[in-house]
C-alpha cells in the first residue's frame, strides 16, 4: 500500500478495507497466551525500570488544579525521593490550559510535557476550534499533542474528514510529536482498530494510542497487539516507525509486563524505547515503585512509603 | 532495547517419583514378570524412574481383575459410576500441577501446554462423561456395556489419551486394562493412585505398563471384548489384522497429514498463530497437526515472510520452563524418523529453513522447520513426520486446495482460513477430515467427537458419539 493522495472516501475506503482482516477470537487467544509469560528476577527488575521510563503521568481531571500539576510533575523527575536510580518518566500529560505549568516543574529534566487537545476526551467540535486547541497548547510549551479522533465521522465511514483532521493537527503541532488517539472503546471491533491505525498512520501520526481513559474498554491487551501489529507492517511497508501508546486501565506492574512482553514479541525490541512506546497511566507508577523495592529488599513496604500526589 | 527473559523454571518438588513402579493390577501395584525398562526424561536423558514390564501371564491378570471388576461396576447405577468419576475429575484438579510437572518430565512437552491445555483437558473429559453416565438412555446408543476394554495410547499426549479412553468406558460400566506409552508411562501410574484415593472398585481399571508385545498380548486377549487404540496407521493395520474374526469392537485412532488452508482474503496474523498452533504445538507430536501447508499463491510470499518472523520468536528448551514454546523429542527414536524425512525434504529439493535457535547439548532437540517448495510427490508432503516440521504447498483456486487437501491416504483433521463464511462452508462441506477447524487449529473439546477418514482411523472418541464405541449395539 503506498500513501494516498487522501483525495476522495472511495481511495481510503479502498486502502483500509484492502487491509487484512483481524479474527477476534484469534487475536483475543494470542493476547492472552503473550499475557502469561513469566517475568521474574533480573528480567523483571528491567521490565520495571523499562516500564517506568515509559509512563506518561497523566492527571486529565476537570479539577485538576495548578497545585495537583505542580506536585505530580515533581514526581514524574523523581518518583521515588529515596532512591535516585529510579528512572525518570518518559512524559507529563496534562489540559492545554495546565501546559505551562508543567512545562515550569519538569524544566530541563528531559521529562516531556503532553498535552491533550482537540476537543478532548470527545473531539466533538470544528476543526477551526481543534487547531486553535493545538496551536495554545503548542505555545505553551507542549512538547507532545494527544488528539482524539472524530470517532463519529471515521463509524460513519468518512475517512476523509477524520485524515484531514489528523493532517491539519499535525501541521498545528509544529515541531510538537503528535499522539493520534482512536478511543478504541467506542470503534468497537479490532477491524476498526487496524483501519484506524493506518490512517493515523497515513495521515501523519507519530505515535497512536488507545485511549482517552474516559471510556471503557480501554487499552486492552488484544487491541494493543492489533495497533502493535499495524506499527509494524506500516514500518515494512512504507519504512517509517510510528510509536503506540497505551492509556487506560493498566494500573499494575503486571499489566505493565504484559505490555512490555506484547511489544518484545510483536512489535519487536526496536520498540521497547521510550522514544516509541509509552504507557498512559497514574496509579501504575507506585505500584511499580512498590514492586522495584521488593525486589531490592527482599519486603514490601506499606502503601505510605510511596508518595501520593 | 533488548528484552531478556530471565529463567522461569517451575519447581519439581511438588512431584515425587519413585525410584520404580510396578503394575496396576486389581487395585494395587504389583510388580510384573518382564525385565523392567526405564523411562527417560528426553529433555536431558535423565533416568526418571524403572517401570516395571507386564508379560502375556500378567495381562492375564489384569484382564481377570478386569472381568471380576466388570460384575460388580456394571451393576452399579449410572448415578454411581458418575460419582466415582466426578471424584477423579475433581481429584486430578486438585493435583494437575503435579501431573503436568510430571508429564512435562516424562514427554518432554513444555510446561506452559501440559498447565494450560493437557490437564484442564484431562479433567474435562471426566467431568463431561462422569455426566453421561445416568444419562445413557437419551444418548441412542442402548445402555449395555461392552465387558473389558483392552486400550493402548500413545506418547503424545499421555494422560489426555488415557482420559479419552477411560472416561467413557467406565461411564458407559465397562472395566479396562490400558497399556501407556513405553516413553511415556508415568503419568498413568499416578492417574493409578488417583484410583486409590478416590476410592474406585479394584479391578475397574488395571494399568499395564510395557513396550509393543505387552500392548499385542492387551489387544490379543481372547476376555477382551472392545479393542481402543490410538497410535501409528503400521501398528493401527496390525491391530485390525489381529482383530479380525473375532468378536471384539474396535476403536482405532491412526496418523494423518492434514492440510492448513490459508485463503488470501484471511486474517492473516491469527492464520499464521493458527500454522505456529497447527504444526509447532507438543513439538507437532500431533496425530491431527497441520502438518501440510496449503496457501493461496498469491499471499504465500506475505505470508511466509510473516510465519518466518512469528517463528524467529519461539523459544526452545527447558520443558518446566514456564516461558518455553517448544520442548524436546519425546524419544530418540522419533528424533531419527524426524531427521530422516527431513533429509529426504532436502535430497528431494525442498528449501529447508529454522529460525536460528540453538540446540541443548543433552537429550532430544529438533528445531521448528518449515519446507517451501514442497510438491505433492514429495515424502515431506505424504508421509506423517509427527514432528516439529511444516511442508508449505502452494494452490491457486478452492478447488485446487480441496484437491489437494484430499490427495493422501489419512483424513483425520483440516483447517480452513478465510473471512468469507460462504467460502468456509463450501471447503467443510467438501474436505474428507474428520474435524474441519474453522479459522482455528488444534482446538479440543470433549463435547467434540473426534476421529478419522480413511487411514487415518475408524470410530469416533469424545462427545455423544464417543459413547457408541463402549455400548452394545441395539439390534
Amino acid at each position: 500500500m503506498s500513501i494516498p493522495t487522501a483525495s476522495s472516501n472511495a481511495s481510503l475506503r479502498a486502502s483500509l478495507h484492502g487491509l487484512p482482516g483481524v479474527d477476534r477470537v484469534g487475536a483475543d487467544a494470542r493476547a492472552a497466551g503473550l499475557g502469561t509469560r513469566s517475568i521474574k528476577t533480573t528480567a523483571k527488575r528491567q521490565a520495571i525500570d523499562m516500564a517506568i521510563s515509559m509512563v506518561d503521568l497523566t492527571t486529565l481531571e476537570g479539577a485538576d488544579t495548578r497545585g495537583k500539576v505542580r506536585a505530580m510533575c515533581a514526581k514524574a523527575v523523581h518518583p521515588d525521593p529515596t532512591d535516585p536510580t529510579v528512572p525518570k518518566v518518559a512524559a507529563v500529560c496534562v489540559y492545554p490550559d495546565l501546559v505551562a505549568e508543567a512545562r515550569d516543574v519538569v524544566g530541563s529534566s528531559g521529562v516531556k510535557v503532553a498535552s491533550v487537545a482537540t476537543a478532548f476526551p470527545s473531539g466533538r467540535s470544528s476543526l477551526e476550534v481543534k487547531v486553535a486547541d493545538t496551536a495554545m497548547a503548542v505555545a505553551a510549551g507542549a512538547d507532545e499533542i494527544d488528539m482524539v479522533i472524530d470517532r463519529g465521522a471515521f463509524l460513519s465511514g468518512d475517512y476523509l474528514k477524520v485524515f484531514e483532521e489528523i493532517q491539519a493537527v499535525k501541521e498545528a503541532c509544529g515541531e510538537a510529536h503528535l499522539k493520534v488517539i482512536l478511543e478504541t472503546g467506542e470503534l468497537a471491533t479490532y477491524d476498526n482498530v487496524r483501519r484506524a491505525s493506518w490512517l493515523a498512520m497515513m495521515a501523519g501520526g507519530d505515535f497512536i494510542k488507545t485511549s482517552t481513559g474516559k471510556v471503557q474498554p480501554a487499552a486492552t491487551l488484544p487491541v494493543t497487539l492489533v495497533m502493535l501489529e499495524a506499527v509494524r507492517d506500516f514500518r515494512d511497508r512504507e519504512g517509517r516507525m510510528v510509536g503506540v501508546k497505551p492509556a487506560g486501565g493498566i494500573r499494575t506492574t503486571k499489566d505493565a509486563i504484559k505490555m512490555l512482553v506484547l511489544v518484545n514479541e510483536t512489535a519487536g525490541p526496536d520498540w521497547l524505547d521510550p522514544d516509541w512506546f509509552r504507557l498512559g497511566a497514574s496509579s501504575v507508577l507506585n505500584d511499580l515503585l512498590m514492586q522495584r523495592q521488593k525486589l531490592t529488599t527482599g519486603r514490601y513496604a506499606g502503601p505510605d512509603y510511596f508518595t501520593l500526589d | 532495547m533488548i528484552f531478556e527473559y530471565a529463567p522461569a523454571p517451575e519447581s519439581r518438588e511438588v512431584v515425587d517419583i519413585r525410584p520404580s513402579y510396578g503394575l496396576f493390577i486389581n487395585g494395587e501395584f504389583v510388580d510384573g514378570s518382564g525385565t523392567p525398562f526405564k523411562t527417560v526424561n528426553p529433555a536431558s536423558e535423565e533416568t526418571l524412574a524403572e517401570v516395571a514390564a507386564a508379560t502375556e501371564a500378567d495381562v492375564d491378570r489384569a484382564v481377570q481383575a478386569a472381568r471380576k471388576a466388570f460384575g460388580v461396576w456394571s451393576a452399579l447405577p449410572g448415578s454411581e459410576r458418575a460419582k466415582y468419576l466426578f471424584r477423579i475429575a475433581r481429584i486430578i484438579q486438585e493435583r494437575a500441577r503435579e501431573l503436568a510437572v510430571l508429564e512435562s518430565l516424562d514427554n518432554g512437552k513444555p510446561i506452559k501446554e501440559s498447565r494450560d491445555v493437557d490437564l484442564p483437558l484431562v479433567a474435562a473429559h471426566f467431568f463431561y462423561y462422569a455426566g453421561w453416565a445416568d444419562k445413557l438412555q437419551y444418548a441412542g446408543y442402548g445402555t449395555t456395556p461392552l465387558g473389558v476394554a483392552g486400550q493402548v495410547i500413545p506418547w503424545n499426549f499421555p494422560l489426555l489419551m488415557l482420559a479419552w479412553k477411560i472416561a467413557p468406558a467406565l461411564a458407559c460400566g465397562n472395566t479396562v486394562v490400558l497399556k501407556p506409552a513405553e516413553t511415556t508411562p508415568l503419568t498413568a501410574l499416578l492417574f493409578a493412585e488417583i484410583c486409590q484415593q478416590a476410592d474406585l472398585p479394584p479391578g475397574v481399571v488395571n494399568i499395564v505398563t510395557g513396550a509393543g508385545d505387552t500392548g499385542a498380548a492387551v489387544v490379543g486377549h481372547p476376555d477382551v471384548d472392545k479393542v481402543a487404540f490410538t497410535g501409528s496407521t503400521e501398528v493401527g493395520r496390525l491391530i485390525a489384522k489381529s482383530v479380525a474374526g473375532t468378536n471384539k469392537k474396535v476403536t482405532l485412532e491412526l496418523g494423518g497429514k492434514a492440510a492448513n488452508i490459508v485463503f488470501d482474503d484471511a486474517a492473516i496474523d491469527q492464520a499464521v498463530e493458527g500454522i505456529v498452533t497447527g504444526i509447532f504445538f507438543n513439538q507437532g507430536h500431533v496425530c491431527c497437526a497441520g502438518s501440510r501447508l496449503l496457501v493461496q499463491e498469491s499471499v504465500a510470499e506475505e505470508l511466509l515472510s510473516s510465519l518466518k518472523r512469528r517463528l524467529s520468536t519461539l523459544r526452545l528448551g527447558d520443558p518446566l520452563d514456564k516461558n518455553t514454546d517448544i520442548g524436546a523429542i519425546n524419544s530418540a527414536a522419533q528424533l531419527a524418523k524426524i531427521r530422516e524425512l527431513s533429509e529426504a525434504g532436502e535430497a528431494e529439493g525442498a528449501d529447508r529453513w529454522s529460525p536460528a535457535c540453538p540446540l541443548p547439548d543433552k537429550g532430544f532437540w529438533f528445531p521448528p522447520t518449515v519446507f517451501t517448495g514442497v510438491s505433492q510427490s514429495h515424502r515431506i508432503a505424504r508421509e506423517e513426520i509427527f514432528g516439529p516440521v511444516l511442508s508449505v504447498l502452494t494452490f491457486r483456486t478452492p478447488a485446487e486446495a480441496v484437491e489437494k487437501a484430499n490427495n493422501t491416504p489419512y483424513g483425520l483433521s483440516a483447517g480452513v482460513w478465510t473471512e468469507k463464511a460462504s467460502r468456509m462452508l463450501w471447503m467443510a462441506n467438501r474436505l474428507r477430515a474428520g474435524v474441519v477447524w474453522s479459522n482455528t487449529f488444534n482446538k479440543f473439546d470433549p463435547t467434540s467427537p473426534f476421529g478419522g477418514y480413511k487411514e487415518s482411523g475408524y470410530g469416533r472418541e469424545g462427545g455423544r458419539h464417543g459413547l457408541e464405541a463402549y455400548l452394545k449395539e441395539i439390534s
